[in-house]
């Protein structure tokens, strides 16, 4: 595997629109559910946990050669409500513009013809780490740390903690993200012989239901 | 992994002169600059003066809320579904220049529904001196300034004041009251920009976005015969 690659990728500066989205921070702001570093941290673990883990499972799922729209299929099943299903289909879409100018492939070019209106984001990011040469484990991380590293950054910037401490956060989440990392791409090495069910389902209502009002804002800084 | 790949679908990059079926797109224009010197102002002018003759969309990029993009459908400037706001994560100038794909997804969701197009205007979030818009995003840029922001800021420079294709000094109606040297705002911007145009503007008057409009469609038609723009 090309480790360049996998940074590349996982880059918070990888052009894909990323910087746009709190992952529900925003809203978790607003609601005083977020406050600090310690509420940022509990916040982030919940979503490691549960959008993180069933999003990691579905970009390994994608990079380990699971058929992708089965996938995208699979992905709305998992994303009930309808403001975060159409967050995820447009950051696929900015997702394809960036990897299909970075790592392109015949997969890539597939999937943008069958859903030229956008794949749910961790599939398109599946196939790009599958043309980059990576690992569903790859694929795995780079989901499962942007589940966390997007809130934080947004987090930074909402509540102007000090970044060191958004930092110090990351890397105590750290055995965690790998612990989900890893349950993601094992999950998806099943999908392989057992079906989508064997993908995890986990999910936050609150961030469902807060996700949903974000998206009626008429003031906010991030899209979603 | 092969890099010649052709682009046959949606997505296509940014720097493609021609829509999918090669006719030519519409030309993008940026306007960017800090807070409160009329970039929306600006937009709305251009629209008025403008739509008659082109058909146009915009986007606009708020910081906050989505404040310009209501101004520009509430003062009627166009039709609601020719404008489009973005939301920019606090970040006004990662949205226009390090990460463009919020803004092209915008510009060709525009150029989709609202087929033909000739000309997008992409309004920046108020922002510093240093925000200048990607080659990926626009065409050709306009960075906007004011005299009752001081008149020293032509000779502070930074990449908006000095590359910009077109610098707009506006509200020269308040270089009275607030002491603004346009002479002096005029030799400084000569000194950052040497040959690249430099227009005061008045919105206030009528028809004071005259010489801007002409500046665009000079572009536009230049673009639309497939010269460089």
């Amino acid at each position: 595997m090309s480790r360049a690659a996998l940074l590349l990728l996982a880059d918070g500066r990888f052009p894909a629109g990323g910087h746009a989205h709190s992952g529900g921070v925003e809203a978790a702001v607003a609601h005083k559910a977020v406050h600090d570093t310690p509420s940022l941290e509990a916040f982030c673990r919940g979503r490691l946990h549960t959008t993180g883990l069933t999003a990691a499972a579905l970009a390994a799922a994608a990079a380990a050669g699971v058929d992708p729209l089965l996938l995208d299929d699979a992905a709305d099943a998992r994303t009930p409500v309808p403001a975060l299903r159409a967050v995820a289909r447009r950051l696929g879409r900015q997702m394809m513009r960036a990897a299909r100018a970075t790592f392109p492939s015949e997969d890539l070019e597939l999937l943008a013809a069958a859903r030229p209106q956008g794949a749910h984001q961790p599939i398109v990011l599946g196939l790009a780490a599958r043309a980059a040469g990576l690992h569903p484990l790859d694929a795995a991380y780079t989901v499962a740390y942007e589940s966390v590293g997007g809130p934080a950054t947004a987090a930074v910037r909402l509540l102007s903690l000090d970044p060191l401490d958004a930092s110090g956060l990351l890397a105590r989440l750290g055995p965690e993200t790998n612990h989900v990392a890893q349950a993601a791409a094992d999950a998806a090495t099943r999908a392989l012989t057992e079906g989508l069910d064997a993908l995890p389902s986990a999910s936050s209502p609150l961030l469902d239901i807060t996700g949903e009002q974000h998206a009626t804002w008429t003031a906010r800084l991030f899209a979603s | 992994m092969h890099l010649d790949h052709s682009q046959p679908h949606e997505h296509t990059p940014s720097i493609s002169a021609t829509r999918p079926d090669g006719s030519r797109r519409a030309l993008r224009v940026g306007l960017g600059g800090p807070v409160g010197s009329g970039k929306t102002a600006t937009v709305a002018a251009l629209c008025r003066t403008l739509r008659d003759t082109w058909p146009i969309a915009v986007v606009t990029n708020d910081i906050y809320t989505r404040e310009d993009a209501e101004f520009l459908r509430r003062e009627a400037v166009l039709p609601p579904e020719r404008i489009t706001a973005v939301e920019t994560g606090a970040c006004p100038h990662t949205a226009i220049r390090d990460d463009i794909s919020a803004n092209l997804e915008a510009v060709e969701h525009l150029e989709t529904t609202l087929h033909p197009l000739d000309l997008v205007l992409i309004e920046s979030g108020g922002d510093n001196l240093t925000a200048t818009f990607s080659k990926g995003l626009v065409d050709v840029q306009i960075f906007v300034i004011d005299v009752a922001s001081g008149d020293d800021i032509p000779r502070k420079g930074g990449p908006g004041i000095t590359t910009a294709d077109l610098l707009l000094i506006n509200k020269t109606d308040l270089a009275p009251h607030v002491g603004a040297d346009l002479d002096t705002m005029a030799m400084d911007a000569k000194r950052q920009r040497g040959d690249l145009p430099v227009i005061f503007t008045s919105l206030t008057t009528d028809d004071g976005i005259r010489d801007v409009a002409d500046w665009v469609t000079g572009h536009l038609a230049q673009w639309r015969t497939g010269a460089t723009a």
